[in-house]
Formats: structure tokens, sequence, C-alpha cells
């Protein structure tokens, strides 16, 4: 997928670990890789191997011990909470497993989210909104509660919420590990779709190989060291 | 405006949570605001005194009478305008349950000294006129049904005997304060049985009312009422009526301490269960607060989501309790007219309800508040499911 441009997220030497009591757990070890801009990249490993977390530590919303976390261009380690939210909200769109919708929002609403942070007008926004939803194929339930939506529909609202304020990269946490099989199948496809006609990067984490098998590239993940790499 | 969309629409997420806590904060409200209306009639005799007003007693103790020979030294005074006197009757209509104030006044000098008691003029001299005349304030005869002309009959305790009155004259308080549960009626009837039945009860008052020029000469008319019957068999004690008044509140002032600590005990047990409500709800939504977090929102806006739900709910219930207050004071008031001139919801009430509810919302939106704001994202993310 190399195209000679510059990766658009870097990773070096990049270490985290958790303190429980007195104890200091390490979750990642002298992480080192980098993320072309429109790749699609599978994390896979098995529970507690620090996929989430390095995933987390991407999107900046965790902070990594030492090491460089680069994205864009963008030392994100050096931001300070407040430039951290306005970062992610301009260049990260989330996708996670359990879709994470606010149950008291419609659809259109739950989309728009993330653009009441910019100075766009209410016109624009819905203009945005619509796209999105168009993008997804929800247009006809914009106005429908999560709470009457499929699990594959939440999460496709989840995905247009992800892609509407147009960020460089999406990162997915287990996207369809609540999903029965159609629904998940529906679900990557629409992520192919954002990277091969959007041109979005991608950052997966999945344990399931029929997922991973959509990536381009799929990395594992074991005892916080990267191992291997599959393309 | 997305902030108020989603902190009202979560708050009526759980309705039936919500509902209750609403009607807690509601009763609490309710309750907060009749004790409090309570201590305040506690204090309505001594709100409505006048300045220029003062009462001269045995200064032994009330029970004990001066002599009706005090009036004119007393009218001699410097600064002094009008002296009335009278007597605390203590008569029982019907049986003891029908409780009123009566009292045996002069009824010229009393009406000049009391301008709040609105008589029409025709009533007013119709009573004057009439020795066993009496009057009584307008809810007293709604109470009883009475018109002019009727013949009540009062059993005298403290004065003993069938006593019985024409009724001269309903009178309307010039204030909302103003007692109309009262029945006045002249000394001098009073008097002129006593030097029948009880010489030795005659030609005494239970007190006099002294009216100054102004309320700058009070102080000093008082020391020297008290100074000229110094030494004399029935010393005075000579106090603004506000002093007056307050006498009798310091009597019961433990009552009054109770209701008020009572008050706030109510105050401080509803902002407990809206607080573990509060805690409850934010503990649920932890996740969401996260994914706000996530898409870029800041502290400050989840702090405004929960700390408004908060104040919302709270502010509901207080609202509510406001509103079914004043029914609820006027109940107290028709059922409970032997014991409450009047039961009226003041403003002030009014300002402590809303600053008590205020206060429920915000203590207990605080910790919630901090907790929701504070939440690390990562964390927040992995309370799903």
């Amino acid at each position: 997928m190399s195209s000679g441009a510059p990766p658009i997220v870097v990773i070096k030497d990049l270490n985290k670990s958790y303190r429980r009591g007195t104890q200091i757990i390490p979750v990642l070890n002298s992480i080192t890789f980098s993320i072309d801009e429109g790749e699609f990249l599978a994390l896979m490993g098995p529970s507690g191997s620090g996929k989430s977390t390095l995933l987390n530590l991407i999107a900046g919303i965790d902070k990594p011990d030492s090491g460089l976390v680069s994205v864009g261009g963008v030392d994100i380690t050096s931001l300070n909470e407040a430039e951290l939210a306005r970062w992610r909200a301009a260049n990260v769109g989330f996708i996670f497993q359990f879709y994470n919708l606010l149950p008291v929002l419609t659809a259109y609403e739950n989309v728009e989210l993330p653009l009441l942070l910019t100075p766009l007008s209410r016109r624009e926004r819905r203009e945005h909104v619509e796209t999105a939803l168009q993008v997804v194929n929800l247009t006809d339930r914009m106005d429908h509660y999560p709470g009457q939506l499929s699990g594959g529909q939440q999460q496709r609202v989840a995905i247009a919420r992800a892609i509407v304020p147009d960020p460089e990269i999406l990162v997915a946490d287990e996207p369809t590990g609540d999903l029965d099989k159609t629904s998940a199948k529906e679900i990557l496809e629409l992520m192919e779709r954002l990277v091969h006609e959007l041109g979005k990067t991608i950052i997966m984490v999945t344990h399931d190989p029929r997922a991973a098998e959509k990536a381009h590239i799929v990395r594992n993940l074991e005892k916080g060291v990267l191992n291997n790499v599959h393309s | 405006m997305f902030i108020l969309k989603l902190l009202i629409r979560n708050a009526f997420r759980h309705k039936l949570r919500t509902a209750l806590t609403v009607v807690g904060v509601a009763i609490a409200i309710i309750a907060f605001g009749l004790l409090r209306t309570l201590v305040g009639v506690w204090y309505m005799g001594a709100e409505r005194s006048s300045a220029t007003r003062l009462v001269a007693r045995n200064a032994i103790s009330l029970i004990f009478p001066l002599p009706i020979s005090y009036k004119e030294r007393i009218s001699q005074v410097q600064g002094v305008k009008e002296v009335s006197y009278g007597n605390w009757f203590g008569g029982i209509y019907i049986d003891e349950k029908h409780f009123f104030a009566n009292y045996a006044v002069e009824p010229k000098t009393y009406l000049d000294l009391y301008p709040e008691i609105v008589l029409p003029p025709a009533e007013k001299t119709a009573f004057i006129r009439d020795r066993k005349g009496c009057i009584v304030g307008q809810k007293l005869a709604d109470r009883y049904g009475w018109k002019i002309g009727d013949i009540i009959t009062l059993r005298g305790t403290i004065f003993p005997g069938q006593w019985e009155f024409v009724l001269r004259g309903i009178y309307r308080g010039a204030e909302k304060s103003t007692e109309e549960r009262a029945l006045l009626f002249h000394w001098d009837y009073l008097n002129e049985t006593l030097r029948k039945t009880a010489p030795q009860r005659a030609d005494q008052v239970g007190f006099y009312m002294i009216g100054v020029a102004n309320p700058d000469l009070a102080a000093q008319v008082a020391v020297e009422v008290d100074a000229m019957f110094k030494n004399s068999l029935a010393e005075t004690m000579t106090e603004t009526e506000r002093a007056f008044h307050m006498g009798f509140i310091a009597m019961t002032s433990a009552i009054v301490v109770a209701i008020q600590i009572v008050s706030y005990v109510v105050i401080a047990i509803i902002m407990i269960v809206a607080a573990n409500t509060m805690a409850m709800t934010a503990r649920e939504r932890i996740a969401e607060y996260a994914t706000l977090k996530t898409l870029g929102f800041g502290a400050f806006h989840i702090a405004a989501i929960v700390f408004g739900e908060s104040l919302f709910i709270a502010m509901t219930g207080g609202l509510l309790g406001v509103l079914l207050t004043f029914p609820g004071a006027d109940w107290i008031e028709t059922e409970l007219s032997q014991y409450f001139p009047s039961f009226s919801v003041s403003p002030s009430t009014v300002y402590l309800d809303l600053l008590a509810s205020l206060m429920i919302g915000a203590v207990a939106g605080v910790f919630p508040t901090w907790r929701g704001a504070t939440i690390r994202i990562a964390e927040g993310l992995r309370r799903i499911g």
C-alpha cells in the first residue's frame, strides 16, 4: 500500500504499563511501527495483549509512559488534555464494539455530535450528517433512537458519527464483536468501502479472523510485543 | 442548547426514578415551607407590632393586675399620645376546642391605637355606644356565621360566669397579618360586673397600651413610666409591643428551635436521597461521558450535563413543592384556624424554598459531576454492557 508518502501514523519505542496497587504491569514494550495513509490495519492478539491499549494511544485517549506517537505529523504525546480533545475531534473517528451511541438522541443527533464542537452552521451540519448517513445507507432511519435500531444499524450510525467530521484516521475496537454474522459482514464491507472510496485509514482491533481478512495488514500483538506481520 | 436538550432528555430517561425523586424533593420542600411558615406565624405577633406602641404590665408577672388609676398618671408622661387598657378575658365559646382570643378593652382609645383594626364607622359608633357590645374579626365571624346583632355568649374562666355580648361590628385587618380571629368587648362591662360579683378584682387592668408620638420616644417613655411606679405595690414593666410579644415567643423558644431543626433535617435527608439518585445515574452513564470525551467534549461539557440534570430535577421538585405549599397552607389555615390566626406563606419562605431546592440539586450533583468530569476515557469506555 506504500505510495512513497510519509506514513500517517508513526510509533517509536512505545511503552505503556499500568499500576495495580504497588504492582506495575507492563502492557506495551518498545513498540515501533508505522501505518501508511489509506491503509486498513488489523491488530490481533489474545485478550490482555495490549491491542486496545495500543489503539487508545494512537487515538489520543490514553498517554504512554514513553515513546513517540505521531499522527499526521503531530506528536500527540506532547499535547495536553484540552489540545488532545480538540485534536481527536478533528482527526480521529471512533467505532466501538458496543456502538456507544447516546440512547436519548436520535440517529441524526448522534451523528451530529462531533460537529457540535465545530463552527459549522446548523444547515451545514445537516448537510454533513445527511451525507454521512447516506454513506452508511441509513437516511431513512435518521429520526430513530438507538433502541429502535438493530445492532448492525446502530453500528452503521456509529460509523456515520465517526466519519462525519472527515477525520484522517478511523479507529475501531472490535467493531463486529457484538454483531451477528450477517451484520458483521455488512459492517466490514462498509469499512472496506471507507478505505477504497473515501481513502480513510482504519486501525481495527479484532479477535475475529474473518474481520482481519478484510484488512490490508494484520499485526499480532502478544504480551505487549508486536511480533509478526501478515500482508 | 445541546447540553440543555441532553440533560432534560437524560432526566426523563428513567421516568419512575426521576418522578420519585421529584416527588421526594417536592414533599421535602412542602414540609420545609410549611415548617418555615409555622415559625413565621410564631413571630407574627412581633412582626405586626407597632414601633409607637408600648405595653405596660405588672413587673412581677402578666397574671398580676395594675390599678386603673395608673391611666391618668401614664397619660401625663411626656411623649405619651394616648393610653388604652384591657384584660385578657380568656372566655370559652361552646367548649375548649372553639378557642379564640378575647379581650376586654377600653374601646375608643384601643381602636385609636390600633388603626389596623378596620371597622365601618357606623359599626364603630355602635360598638362604642353599647356597653354590652363587642366586635369580632371577619374570619371569626365567618367561622361561626355571626351577623351584626347576634348574641354571643362566652363562659368566663378567669372571670367566672356566662357573659353575653351583642355583636356590633365585624372588623377587617388593614394588613394580612392582622389578627381577624379575636373578640373585643368593653372593659367597663367587665369592671361593672366585677364590682358586683368580685369587688376585690374590680378597677384593675391586665395591661396598658401606651401610644407614643414617635418611635424615638419609646425607650424614654418606658423608663419614665416604670420609674413613676417604682417601689409601689404594683410596679410596672413597660416595653415595646414587639419586645412584649418576643417575651411570649422566648417562653416557647425551644419549640421554635425544634421546628427549625426539623425543617433543616428534612432538607438534609432529601439531599442525601437525591445525591444517591444522582450518583447512581452518573455511575450508569460513565461510558457515555467517556464517549462524549472521546468525541472531543471537555470536562466542562460533562460537568454541565451532570450538574444541570441534578439542578433540573431538584428545581422541578422544588417548584412543584412551592406550588403545593400554598394549598397546604390554606388547608392548615382553614382546618386549624383556632390555633393559627393566619397561615400565609411569605415571599421569604418561597425564596428559602427555592434556595433549598437549588442547594439540594447542587449538593446532589457535586460528586457525580466531579466523577463524570474527571473520568479517564479509557477507564470509562471499559464500563460498557
